[in-house]
């Protein structure tokens, strides 16, 4: 827990954490626990030192904020509109010719409000990295279709549960909701219970599913 | 309708599923044809959408442990796998020795079960009806093992994070070992019925092909990766639960076409069995259970954790923000990549085959859909 070092700066300075290192102890132990979607104390991560790590901080410079290990998954946190030139560079050069997985996080309280979040794998190397941008609501990331044919499902689902348009998508539709639905479900102030009541009720004739 | 599936008067939109035998759930395909030709397609899913990652935000770590089973839920021990190892990952242990080993074996034959509903249904597709019978005959005994072990037979919850809560059963390995001598003959049946069958292989030799480098374009996993030839089993290249220590090989074909994709899950059955024996031959003793605290609460941080799954990559990418809830988990489901590709198989082929691909995909529409 807590904020330490990140000389990158990539986490985005926390009102809570700032407020604490000014003014000590009494107000803020109650605090945290009362708001259910906390602001993230950063994880315990540790530099990740390796001859790929150096290659692309050489190639993309100040994009990349830091090169990370975590319980021994490696990640990289760049700016947002280098993520879709490193998935390119680590593909061509590096051998990650396999996207796993394009997702999300919902951190509601953060001025860059989504993680987004790419997996790659290399099948020569036997080596998974991933890596994370911060994006404030309403920014359309580059597609990756370009460079990866499966982002085209992975990135229409995060658009449909998040709400995140990439741009230059061939085909940006809803996929696992209906196409008519209002409202992004996995963002956190979308309450579980909640729906899109006028989709109810002009689809199933129901005033309401719960 | 969606833009991309437009009328022209030479072609015809045809509409396959949601309520369609071949489907294997509620699969909705527009096709759109040219005679008998497949000009292209269009998947509509998530009519089995339940929100599950959104469900396990509100739930504790554990109390989401059962909601896994219901998304691929003829594979449903694998799914616990998956999750639990995710989160032992998070609060970085592992489960003990013993653990580990009935893991492997409840895994390895929830595969079979898992290859044995694929087989059965792929072949019904086609046309050929016995096989169904002689699948669900075998796989009783299975769901059999998994009834006495933990109570369920589909749903299983087999797995609490941190190892097992059941203890093996009084004769757990006695059945198991049973299984094992029982089954191998009947896969030789089931090759008997199928292998050589000319119908079969005139239905399935080069149907559905997918290269190596569209597999991987596509994110393609699991026996249709193997099956156009690409070693990577990720109980090989990365084991978890122990792999490393069983004796098995990865069986791969080069043409990476619905034949060959049978073929390779075939064998992928015989090595289970291999994998079980030598598992059930030498359960250690021990705890059933790691130290885990009764209230999980894994530090700030997170974790991708990934297993093979009956039907490739299974992934689970878990958030914890410290507290008794997860913060976030995203299921990277085999099932829904591996659909993705099914325009590229069936494009330019025949009607007839799609119900091949469909069968040979071996999706679970739970698993598409979450």
């Amino acid at each position: 827990m807590a904020d330490e070092q990140k000389p990158g700066g990539s986490e985005a300075p926390l009102p809570a954490g700032g407020e604490a290192a000014g003014q000590p102890a009494k107000p803020s132990p109650p605090k945290p626990a009362a708001a259910p979607p906390k602001p993230p104390a950063t994880m315990a991560a540790t530099p990740w030192e390796s001859d790929l790590a150096r290659e692309l901080k050489e190639r993309f410079g100040g994009q990349i904020g830091e090169t990370s290990t975590y319980l021994g998954q490696n990640f990289i946190v760049a700016k947002p509109e280098a993520a879709v030139p490193i998935l390119e560079y680590l593909k061509l050069e590096a051998d990650f010719d396999y996207l796993v997985d394009i997702t999300a996080v919902d951190w509601p309280k953060r001025p860059e409000r989504f993680d987004l979040v790419y997996i790659v794998y290399s099948f020569p190397r036997n080596e998974r990295v991933r890596i994370k941008t911060q994006i404030p609501d309403g920014y359309k990331p580059e597609t990756a279709v370009g460079v990866h044919l499966t982002a085209n499902w992975l990135e229409r689902e995060v658009f449909d549960m998040f709400g995140i348009e990439f741009a230059g998508h061939p085909d940006m539709r809803r996929i696992l909701m209906p196409e008519e639905w209002q409202g992004y479900p996995l963002r956190k102030d979308y309450s579980i219970i909640q729906q899109d009541q006028r989709w109810v009720r002009e689809n199933l004739g129901i005033e309401s599913g719960q | 309708m969606p833009d991309s599936t437009f009328l022209d008067s030479t072609e015809l939109v045809l509409n396959m599923g949601p309520q369609h035998p071949s489907t294997h759930g509620v699969l909705r395909v527009i096709l759109k044809l040219d005679g008998e030709k497949i000009l292209g397609t269009d998947c509509v899913i998530g009519y089995l959408h339940r929100g599950v990652e959104k469900i396990a935000e509100n739930r504790t770590w554990a109390q989401f442990n059962p909601y896994v089973d219901r998304m691929d839920y003829v594979a449903s021990v694998s799914n616990g796998l998956g999750y639990c190892l995710a989160v032992e990952k998070l609060l970085n242990m592992e489960a003990p020795p013993r653990a580990q080993v009935v893991r492997v074996i409840l895994t390895e034959l929830n595969r079979i079960a898992s290859h044995l509903v694929w087989l059965g249904t792929h072949a019904l597709d086609i046309g050929a009806i016995t096989p169904v019978f002689y699948c669900f005959r075998e796989r009783e005994e299975a769901l059999n093992i998994f009834e006495k072990y933990c109570g369920a037979r589909l749903t299983t919850h087999a797995f609490r994070i941190g190892g097992l809560q059941y203890d093996t059963y009084e004769g757990f390995e006695q059945d198991v070992k049973a299984f094992c001598d029982m089954f191998p003959p009947k896969v030789d049946e089931y090759e008997a019925l199928l292998t050589g069958n000319r119908i079969w292989k005139g239905r399935l030799t080069n149907v559905g092909v997918l290269t190596a480098d569209e597999c991987k374009e596509y994110g393609v996993t699991g026996p249709l990766l193997r099956a156009a030839g690409v070693k990577w089993d990720l109980r090989k290249a990365q084991p978890y639960s122990g792999y490393e220590k069983y004796d098995f090989e990865i069986p791969i074909r080069q043409n990476g076409d619905t034949f060959d994709r049978y073929i390779v899950r075939m064998q992928e059955m015989r090595q289970a069995v291999r994998i079980i024996r030598q598992a059930v031959e030498n359960i250690p003793e021990g705890p059933i259970m790691g130290k885990v605290a009764k209230v999980i609460k894994p530090p700030v941080g997170e974790a991708y954790v990934s297993i093979e799954a009956p039907k490739g990559e299974l992934g689970y990418y878990v958030v914890s923000d410290g507290s008794t809830q997860p913060y976030r988990v995203r299921v990277r489901p085999p099932s829904f990549v591996n659909l993705q590709a099914l325009d590229r198989m069936v494009r330019g082929g025949l009607v007839a085959d799609i119900v091949a691909v469909i069968g040979t995909l071996d999706i679970v529409l739970g698993e598409v859909d979450r």
